[in-house]
C-alpha cells in the first residue's frame, strides 16, 4: 500500500499552492501586472491602474475563490464521511440549489437592482429555510438514505422553481442574466459580496471541521459510532447547519458551482490514511487551491466571452467519475 | 470492572415488540453467551444493554442507569462490536485499532502515549501485529475478525459486548475468537456474547441466557440451560445432549415433528 503523507507536509504543500494560485491570480487577467507592479499597488505607491486593478477587481476575485473553494471542498469531504459515500458532494442535501433559487428570485422579480446586497442575502435566507424544510422531512430518522432523499426533495422542488422562472421569464434577456448567473462565475465581484459570504463560510466551516471524530467513529456505522460515543444527533446538526451557512454563503455570492466539493475530496484522500476526520481541513485547503485555479483558467484561456467558473469545474468533474467507474470493471 | 443489570427491560421497534421483560445480571470476570433462535431478540438485547434501542425498563452499569448516561461515559465502560461489523473507508489497519480509542479523547486534543500503548497492546492481544499496515477492507474474513476486535478491545473497557463474532470464520478462528473472549473474562471483563454454535458456548461459557420471543427462558450454566427438551422446545430441533465430558456437546439431530 502507499503510505499516507505526513500531515504537515501535506497541508503545507497544499498551502503553498494556494498562495501561489492566489498570487497568480492577482497578477494574470486582461492586463497581466509584473510582480514589481503589483508589489508597489499593494503597498500604496503604485500607479493608480493598478491599484482599481488589484483592489477592486481581483483582490475580492482571488479571496472569494479561495473562500468559496475552500467551503465547497470542506463540505463535500464532510459529506462524503457523513454519508459515506464517496459520491456525496455539497449540493446532495439541496441547499445549494435553494440558494441558487433565491438569487434567481431576486433576479427574476429584478430586486437585486435595488442594492447589489438583496440577491446573495435573499440565496442565504432561501439556504436556510431550505434546512428547515429538511429536518422536517427527515425528522428523528437517524439513516443517511433518508436524508438524501429528503435532500433530493429539496432539491428538486428548488431546481423546479428555478426552472418555473426560466419559464415564466419577461423576455430572453431576463432569462439569459439567470441562466449566466446560474453558471457559477466569480467575475466582478467586490470587497461587499466577500463581506456577505465570508462570516457565513467561516461559521459554516467551522461547524464542519468540528465533526472529524464523528465521521471516524462513523465509518464503522451508526450503532458502532454510537457505543464509541458519538452523540448522532447533535453530528447530524452541526453538519447540515454548517452546510447550509457556509455553501450558502458560497452561492450565494458565486452561483452553483459544482463538482470542487466532489472533485477535492477524492485528489486529496489517497494523500492521507482515508479516515474523514484526515481529509477534511487538507480538502478545505485544496479546494481553495482548485478553484482559485480553475478562476484564473476562466481568465487565460481564450474565448469570446468569458468563460464561467461552473462550466470549467463541471469539466473537471468527469474524469473523476472516470475513474471510479474504471475502478469498478477493475480496469485502474 | 463493572456490573451490568438489566432490569424489565423491554423493546419495541416499530410496532413490533422485540423483547418482554428480561432481568439479568452480567457479573465482572464471566462470560456470558447469549442464544437463541433467529429472532429471538439476541442482538435487540445486546443493543438494549447499550442504549442503542429506546427501551422501557433499565439497564444499570454499577447502578447507574445507561439512559441517563452521556454517550461518552457509557462508551468507556462498554465495548461492542456489532453483527456484521461494516467499514466504510479502507483503512490501515492500525487506524481502525486506532478508533477505539475515541472514547478517551477530548475534542481537539492529539492521541497520546497511552494511546498508543492501548493500541498496541489491543493489536498483541488480538494478533494483528503483523497486519498493521494492511488495508482493513482488503483482509480475509478470520484477519477482519480479530482486527475488529482489536477495536474493541483497544477501548480498554471493563465490559465488552460482541453480536456475532463467530459469523463466517472457520473453525480454527471460531476457538481463536473464543480463546480471546475467555482471557477477557479471566482478566475480569465483564464479557457478553450473542453465539449461535451452542457446543462452542457451552464450551467457554459460564452461563448462557437462551432466550425465545423476546423471553428469557433460561439462564444458568450452559449443563443445566442446554437440554433436549428445551431445544426442542425453543429451536424445534431434536438434538442428542453429551453431558459426559468436559463441556456439553449437542449433535442436532433433524427437526422436531412440531
Amino acid at each position: 500500500m502507499n503510505r499516507p503523507i505526513p500531515r504537515p507536509l501535506l497541508l503545507g504543500v497544499l498551502a503553498t499552492l494556494a498562495v501561489i494560485a492566489a498570487i497568480a491570480s492577482l497578477l494574470f487577467g486582461a492586463v497581466d501586472l509584473s510582480l514589481v507592479r503589483l508589489f508597489a499597488a499593494a503597498t500604496g505607491d503604485g500607479d493608480r491602474t493598478a491599484s482599481i486593478i488589484l483592489f477592486d477587481l481581483r483582490l475580492p476575485r482571488a479571496l472569494l475563490a479561495l473562500a468559496v473553494g475552500a467551503i465547497l471542498g470542506l463540505a463535500g469531504a464532510a459529506l462524503q464521511g457523513y454519508l459515506r459515500n464517496p459520491l456525496a458532494e455539497p449540493s446532495v442535501l439541496g441547499t445549494s440549489n435553494a440558494a441558487a433559487l433565491g438569487a434567481v428570485a431576486a433576479l427574476y422579480f429584478g430586486l437585486a437592482q435595488v442594492h447589489p446586497a438583496v440577491l446573495p442575502l435573499l440565496a442565504i435566507g432561501c439556504a436556510l429555510l431550505s434546512l428547515g424544510l429538511l429536518f422536517l422531512l427527515t425528522g428523528d430518522a437517524e439513516s443517511p438514505l433518508t436524508l438524501i432523499l429528503a435532500g433530493l426533495a429539496v432539491a428538486t422542488l428548488a431546481g423546479a422553481g428555478i426552472s418555473l422562472a426560466l419559464n415564466l421569464s419577461p423576455n430572453p434577456f431576463a432569462a439569459m442574466e439567470i441562466m449566466t448567473w446560474l453558471l457559477g462565475s466569480l467575475e466582478n465581484r467586490s470587497f461587499d459580496h466577500l463581506w456577505i459570504a465570508l462570516p457565513c463560510i467561516v461559521v459554516g466551516g467551522a461547524l464542519l471541521l468540528w465533526n472529524g471524530r464523528a465521521l471516524d467513529a462513523l465509518t464503522l456505522g451508526e450503532d458502532a459510532a454510537q457505543a464509541l460515543g458519538t452523540d448522532l444527533k447533535r453530528t447530524r446538526l452541526r453538519l447540515l447547519l454548517g452546510t447550509a451557512i457556509g455553501v450558502g454563503g458560497a452561492v450565494s455570492v458565486a452561483g452553483a458551482i459544482g463538482f470542487v466539493g466532489l472533485i477535492v475530496p477524492h485528489l486529496i484522500r489517497p494523500l492521507t490514511d482515508r479516515s474523514p476526520s484526515a481529509i477534511l481541513l487538507p480538502s478545505a485547503i485544496g479546494g481553495a487551491a482548485l478553484l482559485t485555479l480553475a478562476d484564473l483558467g476562466v481568465r487565460l484561456i481564450p474565448t469570446t466571452s468569458e468563460l464561467k467558473l461552473g462550466v470549467v469545474t463541471a469539466f473537471l468533474g468527469v474524469p473523476v467519475f472516470l475513474l471510479h467507474l474504471m475502478r469498478e470493471r477493475r480496469l485502474w | 470492572m463493572v456490573m451490568i443489570v438489566a432490569q424489565q427491560v423491554g423493546v419495541t421497534l416499530g410496532r413490533r415488540s422485540v423483547l418482554h421483560d428480561v432481568d439479568a445480571a452480567f457479573a465482572p470476570g464471566t462470560l456470558t453467551a447469549i442464544v437463541g433462535p433467529n429472532g429471538a431478540g439476541k442482538s435487540t438485547l445486546a443493543r438494549a444493554l447499550l442504549a442503542l434501542v429506546p427501551i422501557c425498563g433499565h439497564v444499570r452499569i454499577d447502578g447507574a442507569d445507561v439512559a441517563a448516561m452521556p454517550r461518552a461515559e457509557l462508551a468507556r465502560r462498554v465495548a461492542y462490536v456489532p453483527q456484521g461489523q461494516t467499514l466504510h473507508w479502507p483503512l490501515s489497519v492500525e487506524r481502525l485499532v486506532g478508533l477505539g480509542r475515541l472514547p478517551h479523547l477530548a475534542p481537539m486534543s492529539r492521541i497520546s502515549a497511552a494511546d498508543t500503548a492501548a493500541i498496541e497492546g489491543a493489536m498483541t492481544r488480538a494478533d494483528v501485529l503483523d497486519l498493521r499496515d494492511r488495508i482493513a477492507t482488503e483482509l480475509s474474513g478470520g484477519e477482519r475478525a480479530r482486527a475488529l476486535f482489536a477495536r474493541a478491545l483497544a477501548v480498554e473497557a471493563p465490559a465488552l459486548i460482541v453480536d456475532e463474532p463467530l459469523a463466517s470464520l472457520d473453525p480454527g478462528h471460531q476457538i481463536d475468537v473464543m480463546d480471546l473472549l475467555r482471557a477477557e473474562a479471566a482478566a475480569g471483563g465483564t464479557v457478553i456474547a450473542v453465539l449461535h454454535d451452542l457446543t462452542l458456548a457451552a464450551r467457554y461459557c459460564d452461563r448462557l441466557l437462551l432466550i425465545d420471543k423476546g423471553r428469557v427462558v433460561a439462564d444458568g450454566e450452559p449443563a443445566a440451560v442446554l437440554t433436549a427438551d428445551r431445544l426442542r422446545a425453543v429451536y424445534g430441533i431434536e438434538a442428542r445432549v453429551e453431558t459426559g465430558g468436559a463441556w456439553p456437546t449437542i449433535t442436532t439431530l433433524g427437526r422436531s415433528g412440531r
